[in-house]
C-alpha cells in the first residue's frame, strides 16, 4: 500500500502483524469492505463446508462399499470421430466453466470502470456460459441414465457410484443454476442503470463475482475427485 | 481501497420507521421484533418438549400405570423432547432471541446489517417448527429413532414413525438450517462490520463475543447436520444406500447394501459437538455480564474469558468422536479424541475460576437474574466434572448408554443453559418491555426449579452407576435395578413434574408484568454497556434516536477505586471521569 496504515477511526496502526491486529479489532468495522460482499464471504465459508461434507461422504461410501467402483474414465467416455474419447464432455465442460471465471472477472473490473455496457454483456456470456454448463451436464445425466445408472443401482459396479454422482453433481448444478439466475438478475440492473441510481455503485457485481467463482472452484474439487480418481 | 464504514455514514442514512401493524408486529424487520418472535416461538416448542418429557417420565417413573403411553409413543416422545430442546428450543432461543435483540443493541447499531433477510428467517424458522409439530400428526406419527436418528435404525421398520415422520422430521432440520443461515450470517456481519464509534472488538460485552463465536459455529456445524440429512432422506425416499449396509429388517432382506452407518454417526457428531458449545457459548457470554452487573465488579480477566471463547470454539470441531466411543470405530482414534476432549477443559475451567473470582470481594445483589447466574455456575461446574468421566474411553465404555449420559449431558447443556436463559429473561425484561417482572415470583421461580433439577439429576447419575440403561421402556425385573432404583425413579418423575408446574410461575410473572409491573428505569441495574443507554425504554425503532452512541471505554467499569459513581457507562469519555481503566486499543 502507498498510503499509510490508519483504522476506520483514522488513527495510525504499527507495522507488521500488531498493525494487523489493531486494523482487525478496531471499532467499527473488521474488514473495510461494504456488508454484503463480508457476508457473502461468510456465507461461502458455510458453502464450503457443505460441499466437503459430501465429498468426504463420497470418499467414505467409496471405501466401505464391498462392490467393485467403476472406472470413471470408462463411465465418462464419449464416442467422438470413431474413437473412444475418455472424459471428452467433462473436460469441455470443465474448460466452459472456467472461461466462464474469465468473462467474470473481466466484467467485475468493467463495473468499478463504470462501463455499464460492457458489464452487462460480460455477464450475460457468462450466465451463457454457465447455463451451457448446465444444458451438458444435463446431456450427461440423461446418457447415464440411458445407459441404466440409477441413484440406487447402476451396471458398472457399486451403487453408491450413482447415488455419490447424482447428489453431488445435482447439488453443484443447483448451485450454477442459482448463480446463472443471479447473474441475470444482477446484469438486468446493470442495463436499467439500477446501480446508476443508488450512487454508482458496482460492489454487487463483485459479490455475484464472489459466488460464481466459487462454484467454479468447488467444480475443480468434483472433478479432480470424482472424475480424475 | 479504504471502505468507509456506516457508523461514520450514519447521518446520510434516510431512516424510515414502519407505520402499518402488519410491518411493526407481524412482518417486522426490527430486530427487536424479530428476535421476541424469536423468542416467544421457541420458548412455546419448548414448552412442548417439557410436555412431552413429562409424559415419558412418568412412564419411568411408575411403568405399567398410564394407559396411553405405550412403547411406541415412549420413543416417539424422548426422540422429540431431544430435538426440540436441542435444536429449536435452545439454539433459536440464544441465537434467534438473545442473538436479534442483543447484537444490535450492544454493539452500538441501528438494526442487523440485512433486515430483510432477518425477517425471512423467523418466517422459515415458524416453518420448520410447523413441519416438526406436523410430524407428530402423520400415519405412524413422528419418528421414535432417538434425538440421534442414527440409521439403520431410524428408516427400517419396527422403529416408530419411519414412514413419514422420519422424513418430516429431516424436513423440518434442512428448513431449520436454512432459517439459522439467514440470521447466522447476520450476526456475524453485524458483529464485525457494523459497531458504532469507539467499539472494539475488545471492548465488546461477553455476551455479544459468546453469540458471535457460537454462529460461527452454527454456520460451520450445520452443513454436516444437513448433508446427512439429505442422504438420510434420499436412503429413506428413493433407495439409495449412503448409510444402509446390506441387512434383514422385519425378517426379510433389504434391497440396501454397502453404505456406511458410522458415516452417519461422525456426519452428525461434527455438527453434534460444536452444537453443544452452540448453546454454551451465549450461555457462558450472558452469565459473564450477568454475574458482572449484578456483583458491581469488572468481569475477571476480560481478554482471558474472549480468548477461551475463541479456543473452545476451534477445539469444538476436533472432538466430535468422543460420542462414538463404542460404535466400533478405530479404537485409535479413542486416544486422540480423548486428549482433545479433555484439553478443551483447560479453557472452560478457566471461565469457570473467573466467574467465581468475579463474585470475590463483589458487592452481590442477589436479585433474581444473579441467582440464576449463581445457580449456573454449580450446575455447570457439576455436569463439566462428570464430563471429564464421560470424555476419557476407558471410563466411557462402562457408563454409555447409561443414565449416567444422560444426567451428564442434562446438566450441562441442559440445565445450565436453561439457567441461563432464565436469568438473561428477567435481566433484560425491563429493556424489552419496560416494566419490571415480580421479585417475588422470581425467587420462588429460581429455587423450585434449582433444587428441583437437582433433586432430579443427581439421582440419575446414581442409576446410571448402577447400570441403568438409557432409552428403554420399561426395566422390568431386572437384578441390577434394586428396589431402591425403582424408588428413585418415582421421586425422579415427582421432581420432573414439580420444575414442569413450576415454569407456570415463569409464565404468569412474565405476561402479567407486561400489565401489571412497575414502570421500569431505562437502566435499573445500573449497567454501563449500551443497551441500558438507550434514549427510550424499550427502544424504538433504530434504537439511538438521532445521533448513534460513540463508545469511550469497555463494558465492565463497576465500582472503579476513586470513581464517584459505582458504574461509568460505556460512552462517558476519560475526560469527564478522574478515572478509569480501559481495555480498549488505546492500551
Amino acid at each position: 500500500m502507498s498510503e499509510a496504515a490508519v483504522s476506520s477511526s483514522g488513527e495510525a496502526l504499527d507495522d507488521g502483524a500488531k498493525g494487523f491486529v489493531q486494523d482487525f479489532s478496531s471499532d467499527m468495522q473488521a474488514f473495510h469492505v461494504p456488508w454484503g460482499k463480508a457476508m457473502m464471504w461468510i456465507f461461502l465459508l458455510s458453502d464450503t463446508f457443505i460441499f466437503s461434507c459430501f465429498l468426504v461422504s463420497y470418499m467414505k461410501v467409496r471405501m466401505s462399499t464391498t462392490d467393485p467402483w467403476p472406472y470413471p474414465s470408462e463411465v465418462f467416455a464419449l464416442e467422438a470421430f470413431g474413437y473412444n474419447v475418455p472424459l471428452l464432455l467433462i473436460a469441455i465442460m470443465t474448460f466452459i466453466l472456467i472461461t466462464s471465471s474469465g468473462t467474470m472477472a473481466l466484467a467485475v473490473n468493467m463495473g468499478y470502470r463504470k462501463k455499464k455496457k460492457t458489464t452487462f454483456w460480460l455477464m450475460v456470456a457468462t450466465a451463457a456460459l454457465g447455463a451451457s454448463f448446465v444444458g451438458m451436464q444435463a446431456f450427461e445425466w440423461t446418457k447415464l441414465i440411458m445407459e441404466g445408472v440409477r441413484p440406487w443401482e447402476n451396471p458398472f459396479g457399486a451403487a453408491q457410484f450413482g447415488s455419490s454422482f447424482f447428489m453431488i453433481t445435482g447439488f453443484h448444478g443447483m448451485h450454477v443454476t442459482a448463480g446463472v439466475i443471479y447473474l441475470l438478475v444482477v446484469a438486468n440492473r446493470v442495463r436499467t442503470g439500477f446501480y446508476e441510481r443508488r450512487g454508482n455503485n458496482y460492489e454487487i457485481v463483485e459479490i455475484a463475482g464472489l459466488y460464481w467463482h466459487f462454484v467454479d472452484l468447488v467444480w475443480v474439487f468434483i472433478f479432480a475427485l470424482f472424475y480424475l480418481w | 481501497m479504504a471502505y468507509v464504514s456506516f457508523a461514520d455514514r450514519d447521518h446520510e442514512q434516510e431512516h424510515h420507521d414502519p407505520d402499518t401493524f402488519i410491518t411493526k408486529y407481524v412482518y417486522s424487520q426490527d430486530h427487536k421484533v424479530i428476535a421476541i418472535q424469536y423468542g416467544g416461538l421457541a420458548i412455546f416448542i419448548g414448552l412442548v418438549g417439557m410436555l412431552l418429557s413429562s409424559m415419558f417420565r412418568l412412564q419411568l417413573g411408575f411403568p405399567e400405570t398410564f394407559d396411553f403411553i405405550n412403547p411406541e409413543n415412549y420413543y416417539q416422545f424422548v426422540s422429540t423432547h431431544g430435538m426440540i430442546m436441542v435444536v429449536y428450543l435452545l439454539t433459536a432461543l440464544f441465537l434467534g432471541g438473545f442473538g436479534n435483540y442483543l447484537i444490535p443493541l450492544q454493539v452500538g447499531s441501528r438494526d442487523m446489517v440485512f433486515p430483510f433477510m432477518n425477517m425471512l428467517s423467523v418466517w422459515v424458522y415458524a416453518l420448520s417448527v410447523l413441519i416438526l409439530i406436523a410430524s407428530f400428526f402423520v400415519p405412524g406419527g413422528a419418528t421414535g429413532a432417538g434425538w440421534t436418528l442414527y440409521p439403520p435404525q431410524s428408516i427400517s421398520p419396527g422403529t416408530p414413525g419411519t414412514d413419514l415422520g422420519i422424513v418430516l422430521m429431516l424436513v423440518s432440520l434442512a428448513v431449520f438450517i436454512v432459517a439459522f443461515t439467514m440470521g447466522g450470517l447476520n450476526y456475524v456481519t453485524t458483529v464485525l462490520q457494523a459497531r458504532c464509534k469507539g467499539m472494539t472488538l475488545m471492548r465488546m460485552p461477553l455476551s455479544v463475543w459468546g453469540i458471535f463465536m457460537a454462529t460461527i459455529l452454527g454456520l460451520l456445524a450445520f452443513p454436516a447436520l444437513l448433508v446427512s440429512a439429505i442422504m438420510l432422506l434420499l436412503d429413506k425416499l428413493i433407495g439409495t444406500s449412503f448409510f444402509m449396509p446390506a441387512m434383514m429388517a422385519a425378517g426379510e432382506v433389504t434391497e440396501y447394501g454397502g453404505g456406511s452407518p458410522i458415516l452417519f454417526q461422525h456426519l452428525f457428531w461434527f455438527f453434534g459437538h460444536p452444537e453443544v458449545y452452540i448453546v454454551a457459548l451465549p450461555a457462558f457470554g450472558i452469565v459473564s455480564d450477568l454475574l458482572s452487573v449484578h456483583a458491581r465488579k469488572n468481569i475477571f480477566g476480560y481478554r482471558m474469558m474472549v480468548w477461551a471463547i475463541l479456543a473452545i470454539g476451534g477445539l469444538s470441531f476436533i472432538v466430535w468422536a468422543h460420542h462414538m466411543y463404542v460404535s466400533g470405530m478405530n479404537p485409535y482414534f479413542g486416544f486422540f479424541f480423548a486428549t482433545t476432549t479433555l484439553i478443551i477443559a483447560v479453557p472452560t475451567a478457566l471461565k469457570v475460576y473467573n466467574w467465581v473470582l468475579t463474585l470475590w470481594q463483589g458487592n452481590i445483589h442477589l436479585r433474581t437474574p444473579m441467582l440464576f447466574a449463581i445457580g449456573f455456575i454449580f450446575t455447570f461446574t457439576h455436569g463439566g466434572l462428570t464430563g471429564l468421566f464421560l470424555g476419557n474411553v476407558t471410563l466411557d465404555l462402562p457408563l454409555s448408554d447409561t443414565y449416567f449420559v444422560v444426567a451428564h449431558f442434562h446438566m450441562v447443556m441442559g440445565v445450565s443453559p436453561v439457567l441461563v436463559v432464565f436469568g438473561a429473561i428477567y435481566h433484560w425484561y425491563p429493556k424489552m418491555t419496560g416494566r419490571m417482572y415480580n421479585e417475588t415470583l422470581g425467587k420462588w421461580h429460581f429455587w423450585l426449579t434449582f433444587l428441583g433439577t437437582y433433586s432430579l439429576y443427581l439421582p440419575m447419575h446414581y442409576i446410571g452407576f448402577l447400570g441403568v440403561p438409557r432409552r428403554y421402556y420399561a426395566m422390568g425385573n431386572t437384578d441390577f435395578m434394586p428396589e431402591s432404583a425403582v424408588t428413585l425413579n418415582a421421586s425422579m418423575t415427582i421432581s420432573a413434574l414439580i420444575i414442569a408446574a413450576t415454569q407456570v410461575i415463569f409464565l404468569y410473572n412474565i405476561f402479567v408484568s407486561l400489565k401489571k409491573g412497575e414502570i421500569a428505569d431505562g437502566n435499573p441495574w445500573k449497567a454501563t454497556s449500551l443497551e441500558w443507554l438507550t434514549p427510550d425504554t424499550p427502544p424504538k425503532h433504530g434504537n439511538w434516536g438521532h445521533e448513534l452512541p460513540v463508545v469511550h471505554r469497555w463494558a465492565y467499569d463497576y465500582a472503579v477505586p476513586g470513581a464517584e459513581d459505582d458504574y461509568t457507562p460505556q460512552t462517558v469519555p476519560a475526560s469527564e471521569v478522574s478515572v478509569g481503566r480501559d481495555h480498549g486499543i488505546d492500551h
